[in-house]
């Protein structure tokens, strides 16, 4: 018998490799914190998320579900040791846009080189079963598909457009190399040296009341520090609307949701993995507590807060026209409530970063959608001033929102100011799942009026929002909904009231359509019954409503550049394909009945009725460099490429010459947060103005027209318009940015406040989509296949048709979770087994559609897009769903006991 | 320190559990799924290595399933058609990755009840072999799983093999999961059957159904419906299905689903099985 051994011996890539570690000890550590193979990613350490995939003896195998001693004497391969043999499977993901934040991407790169070793071909199906293992949040698999399958045929990648034809160019994302290879460093990836260990002490209560005891007698040998709110030098209350922040970076008596982070213990990370929390000295009370929006919005129930009566954080309304008279006068209308669930954005990253004092100034990298936000509010909890704060973004594996609030941030910061020593904080996915933020909780109730024509009259909307404990973003999911409610349709006579209420349950922010989805399920499933009982085809029906350019939308905004009636009109082939194949099939099989359903959306772009500028500089060096400070978080949407292609548009050189600085708030003005699908429109438009401005420098030294040429070699500028002209730029001097040559310059959308009323004009650039879903209903088992979704989305001008692809897809893949699977029960779902997103098997073929007419605020007419795609998704498989069946169902996720408890219900009616 | 133990042969193994409370790990897809630490808490007796556990011996009629036998080892294997259900069971354990890890016993000791082996095991008559230095008993997998998380297995024992007898052998079978996506995932409820046809004449009928009560169980009324006669799914009623079943609200599904729900999947299962080209599909 093996007695224990302290070393491990196996085959690494090719290599004998002695390692010490204990043999208990989860592989995937003893790979990335011994051996730094940091491709190995940390999802779940529970085999729900494949993130950490390796090849043991060539098959794939989670190494978070291995323990080291168990591969002794095997051998083990990685991102960083498979070297030629994946090259081509890497450049195929590039190539075809599979990777968007990335960290998916070795645990699929693995999974795909066993397949591709036993079948260099293979089909669709076969890719499906071998990656059906490793879950991505981001790409709706399509791509990922598309690169295993292509992997045998992968073309060299073709040069990088020409100056001034980089916009609309199909160019792979200009930040993917380290995607691709496993290089990419994310919030748990970088470790500074002596680094320590910051673990939260968290709430197992709703609501409970604590004390914490003494804890320097309960301190054991290598725990540096325990630090509670009672450490806070500045103000323990952060938030990401400021006049409304609430939130304690560390619980100060009162614990308000199961997770709350009450204590920091911090110190030698050998010794703090290893405690047992148990015997920390803390004594709970606790107290009664709700968790949904009717229970805690009802009179009576448990406060959270007690400057916010009833639980009400906050009120919305837009209101136009008479609506209720409109109503009654109207020769149809409907009514419908429906109920949404809490949503976990489940990127496969969960929050992470380090921190470390560089002289006086405390450095935060980790994972984030908004930097200058994190400085500030880490600055005010810290008693730090702002310019002592930087924030390094790390990549982000994954944000869709919840990572535009700070998490790690302020308890990084807390546990350097404390220790002296760096220090570093990753949570695990049950930490993840809760504390982070999720989508609110709707209970939405219409009603909509149409005139004998089909022609909408008026509709009424109330929602009620559970916003959980604090907060975070309820503020702006209460704006928008009232805001998007109508859908892009003309709604002459309008009253929608929404609002957020607080809970026990986990913050409710930001996350991909700031409730506008739970509004658009609530409307379009409306708009399915009013064209029933209007007698129209359902697509005609959204096509006669359509909005137009000079319309005004509810907030009495007149718009221009609309481009919803474009996208309808982009359907209709599809839509009447699916139709006739789906009664054709009905015909044959009454127990698998398809449907096709159709669902719009518009969505502003930017802050709802408030600034939000972005400043984008850039800058040519003496050598010759040309450098584009790029602040604005890439999570994956590829704003590092989009901005660098418009930015090479409007200066006139190609994207392969640009450097981009950032971000960093030390390097980069602000470019706002990642977040409202603002970064194209507002920072692109920031990045047109800094690039023409850079150019008309450029043409003023040089006495050159509009029309000229330029060109960036060697050192110099050089200058074409019917003769050539030099800038060398050695010669200049510096700036007081530092460059030779250089330009700076912000965007702020025009926008107004609102009034009492929500009238006004919120946004200033709109975009516009439809989808149309195809699925398979089971009759007797409830159950849902979506078999396509062809998705028409209006961007006004295209600037990456491959990086818009990979929006659209990863959208859907989102919309299709909120539809029939994701259900976030707090206390109940806390891990990637029991709250389910889609898997690679779970998604259809996609098409997509992207349509341009031009916005004329946009630069060169693009809108935004990323959380427009999420929109339409859920509510056309939800009339898809009727359309096969004729069960409404208004609870999402539509699960197979609600559908089959839906078909039972209409069958009842029926017979009735 | 804790101990961590890798013996190479059965004796060893038993002496080391004999001598003290060790955590019996295997594919650890469930052990260390279990725990927020990075390595497996406990003092560990590490099964891998031990010679014989692992592999599937049918040459005498009779078949042995080494406790040790990863999913994967049973796809690959070559087993005559009664055991089509139970392959097809170890395609939807998770993922691949779950597959390449997880072993028989594990999957049996571990007791969810919505373990994705027991249904087809309990139509192949499975019993377990468990051993220890007190010597081997033999017990019928029903009675081995008691509930939820609960087994007969004392500390001290290994579970070492599942035996199918070879009067089970016989027949064709199959298996139906139903989950609300396509990988990873969770039975709501799943259903499996084995059956043997003669001269037209249903003669062996073994059905049964997982998550739909504390433990997965046999249909013993149902299965009577069926012999005698030509197969016929219609035979079973739903009060055959419903009697046997004691299905929970969960995040899953409802208690109320799950009883309709299993009992149509059963009646695929066997219609489908009518038809085994296509229930391989």
């Amino acid at each position: 018998m093996n007695k224990h051994s302290p070393l491990v011996r196996f085959t690494l890539g090719d290599q004998a490799q002695t390692v010490s570690a204990s043999p208990s000890r989860r592989l995937s550590e003893v790979l990335r914190e011994d051996l730094g193979l940091k491709s190995v990613k940390i999802g779940c350490d529970a085999g729900d998320c494949g993130a950490c995939t390796v090849l043991v003896d060539g098959e794939q195998h989670c190494a978070c579900l291995t323990m080291a001693g168990q591969v002794s004497g095997r051998k083990i391969e990685t991102v960083e040791t498979s070297g030629r043999e994946i090259a081509n499977l890497q450049k195929s993901f590039l190539a075809h846009g599979a990777a968007q934040c990335g960290i998916c991407i070795p645990g699929m790169l693995m999974a795909g080189a066993e397949l591709l070793r036993r079948s260099p071909k293979p089909a669709v199906r076969e890719v499906e079963d071998a990656l059906g293992g490793v879950l991505c949040r981001c790409t709706g698999y399509s791509k990922i598909i598309d690169a295993v399958v292509n992997a045998h045929a992968v073309a060299q990648p073709s040069s990088p457009p020409a100056a001034g034809a980089s916009i609309g160019a199909r160019i792979p994302r200009l930040d993917g190399a380290p995607k691709v290879d496993g290089s990419e460093v994310f919030g748990a990836d970088h470790r500074p040296n002596g680094s320590l260990l910051v673990l939260a002490v968290r709430s197992p209560h709703f609501h409970a009341l604590f004390e914490i005891g003494d804890t320097g007698k309960w301190r054991p040998a290598g725990v540096d520090a325990v630090i509670t709110a009672a450490d806070i030098g500045g103000e323990n209350c952060f938030g990401v609307i400021p006049p409304l922040a609430d939130q304690p970076a560390l619980a100060e008596g009162v614990a308000r949701f199961l997770g709350e982070a009450v204590a920091l213990i911090v110190g030698d990370p050998a010794v703090v993995e290893g405690l047992d929390l148990n015997t920390f000295p803390i004594s709970w009370t606790p107290l009664p507590y709700e968790i949904t929006q009717a229970e805690a919005g009802a009179p009576g129930a448990p406060q959270l807060h007690d400057h916010r009566p009833d639980n009400t954080l906050i009120r919305g309304r837009v209101a136009s026209g008479d609506p209720d008279e409109a109503l009654g006068k109207s020769a149809f209308s409907v009514t419908v409530s429906v109920e949404t669930s809490y949503v976990e954005h489940a990127y496969i990253e969960p929050e992470a970063g380090a921190a470390w004092m560089d002289d006086d100034v405390l450095v935060i990298q980790a994972c984030t959608q908004a930097p200058i936000m994190d400085r500030d509010d880490t600055a005010k909890v810290l008693g730090l001033p702002q310019d002592r704060v930087r924030i390094i973004p790390a990549a982000a594996g994954g944000g869709f929102g919840a990572k535009l609030d700070l998490s790690v941030q302020p308890l990084l910061g807390l546990a350097v100011l404390k220790t002296g020593q760096p220090c570093h904080m990753v949570w695990s996915r049950t930490e993840s799942m809760l504390a982070s933020t999720k989508r609110h909780p709707g209970s939405l109730t219409a009603t909509i009026g149409a005139d004998a024509d089909g022609r909408i009259m008026a509709m009424k909307v109330h929602g009620e929002f559970n916003t959980g404990a604090y907060s975070s973003w309820g503020p702006t999911v209460a704006t928008r909904v009232p805001v998007h409610a109508s859908g892009p349709y003309l709604t002459p006579n309008y009253l929608a009231t929404s609002r957020a209420v607080h809970s026990n349950g986990p913050s409710a922010g930001a996350f991909r359509g700031f409730g506008v989805p739970q509004a658009a399920i609530a409307q379009e499933t409306l708009y399915d019954e009013l064209a029933e009982v209007c007698g129209k085809d359902r697509l005609e029906f959204r096509r006669h409503n359509a909005l137009k350019d000079g319309d005004a939308t509810p907030c009495g905004q007149v718009l221009q550049g609309v481009g919803i009636a474009d996208c309808l009109d982009a359907l209709k082939p599809d839509w009447e394909r699916a139709l006739h194949e789906a009664e054709a099939h009905n015909a044959a099989d009454p127990v698998k009945r398809r449907g096709v359903g159709i669902a719009s959306c518009w969505y502003g772009c930017g802050n709802t009725a408030l600034p939000n500028p972005s400043t984008i500089r850039l800058g040519l060096t003496t050598e010759g460099a040309l450098r584009l400070h790029q602040g604005a978080t890439d999570i994956g949407q590829g704003s590092n490429t989009v901005i660098t292609q418009i930015a090479a548009d409007a200066l006139g050189l190609p994207v392969d010459q640009f450097e981009l600085i950032g971000p960093d708030t030390f390097l980069t003005p602000d470019c706002g947060k990642t977040s409202a699908s603002r970064q194209t429109y507002i920072t692109g438009k920031a990045a047109e103005l800094s690039g023409r401005s850079l150019r008309s420098a450029i043409l003023r030294m040089t006495n050159a027209g509009d029309g000229a040429r330029i060109a960036l070699i060697g050192g110099k500028v050089v200058v074409e318009d019917g003769e050539t002209s030099e800038i060398d730029l050695a010669s200049l001097p510096l700036d007081e940015r530092g460059y030779a040559l250089s330009a700076e310059e912000t965007y702020d959308p025009p926008t107004t406040a609102l009034d009492e009323n929500g009238q006004g004009t919120p946004y200033a650039v709109y975009g516009y989509g439809a989808q149309i879903a195809e699925l398979e209903v089971d009759m007797k088992l409830g159950t849902t296949k979506v078999l396509g979704i062809t998705a028409a989305h209006d961007l006004g001008k295209v600037i990456n048709p491959l990086l818009a692809e990979g929006q659209i897809e990863g959208g859907i893949a989102q919309g299709l979770g909120l539809a029939l699977m994701e259900e976030f029960l707090p206390g109940r779902t806390n891990n990637l087994h029991d709250y389910l997103i889609p898997t690679i098997g779970d998604m259809p073929a996609i098409k997509s559609i992207l349509i341009e007419k031009p916005d004329p605020e946009g630069p060169m007419g693009a809108k935004g897009l990323g959380e427009h795609v999420l929109i339409p998704t859920a509510p056309a498989i939800l009339n898809a769903i009727r359309h096969a069946t004729g069960a409404k169902v208004t609870k999402v996720p539509a699960l197979p006991h609600r559908v089959l408890a839906a078909i039972k219900a209409r069958a009842e009616v029926g017979q009735s | 320190m804790h101990r961590y133990l890798k013996p190479d042969n059965l004796e060893d193994a038993l002496a080391a559990l004999a001598d003290g409370d060790l955590v019996r790990a295997a594919g650890c897809t469930d052990l260390l799924a279990a725990t927020d630490r990075k390595a497996l808490p406990g003092d560990v007796l590490d099964l891998t290595a031990v010679t014989g556990l692992r592999g599937i011996d049918h040459g005498s009629g009779d078949v042995r399933i080494g406790g040790g036998t990863t999913w994967t080892d049973i796809i690959r294997a070559d087993l005559p058609p009664a055991f089509d259900g139970l392959k097809l069971a170890a395609r939807e354990v998770g993922s691949i990755q779950i597959q390449n890890r997880g072993t028989i016993a594990g999957n049996l000791c571990n007791a969810s009840p919505a373990a994705d082996g027991v249904p087809p095991l309990l139509t192949l008559d499975a019993s377990v072999e468990l051993a220890s230095v007190r010597g081997v008993r033999i017990l019928p997998l029903a009675e081995f799983i008691t509930g939820p998380r609960q087994i007969g297995l004392e500390a001290d024992e290994l579970l070492t093999a599942v035996l199918i007898p070879g009067s089970a052998t016989r027949g064709a079978s199959n298996f139906i999961k139903l989950g609300a996506r396509k990988y990873l995932v969770i039975s709501i409820a799943m259903t499996a059957a084995r059956i043997a046809v003669d001269d037209g004449v249903v003669t062996e009928a073994a059905l049964s159904v997982g998550a739909c009560s504390p433990v997965a169980t046999r249909l013993s009324e149902a299965e009577a419906a069926l012999i005698g006669a030509p197969l016929d799914p219609s035979r079973i009623t739903d009060a055959m299905v419903e009697d046997a079943l004691s299905p929970i609200d969960d995040v899953r599904a409802d208690a109320g689903y799950r009883m309709s729900s299993a009992t149509e999947l059963l009646r695929r299962t066997i219609t489908e099985i009518s038809l085994p080209a296509e229930a391989a599909a």
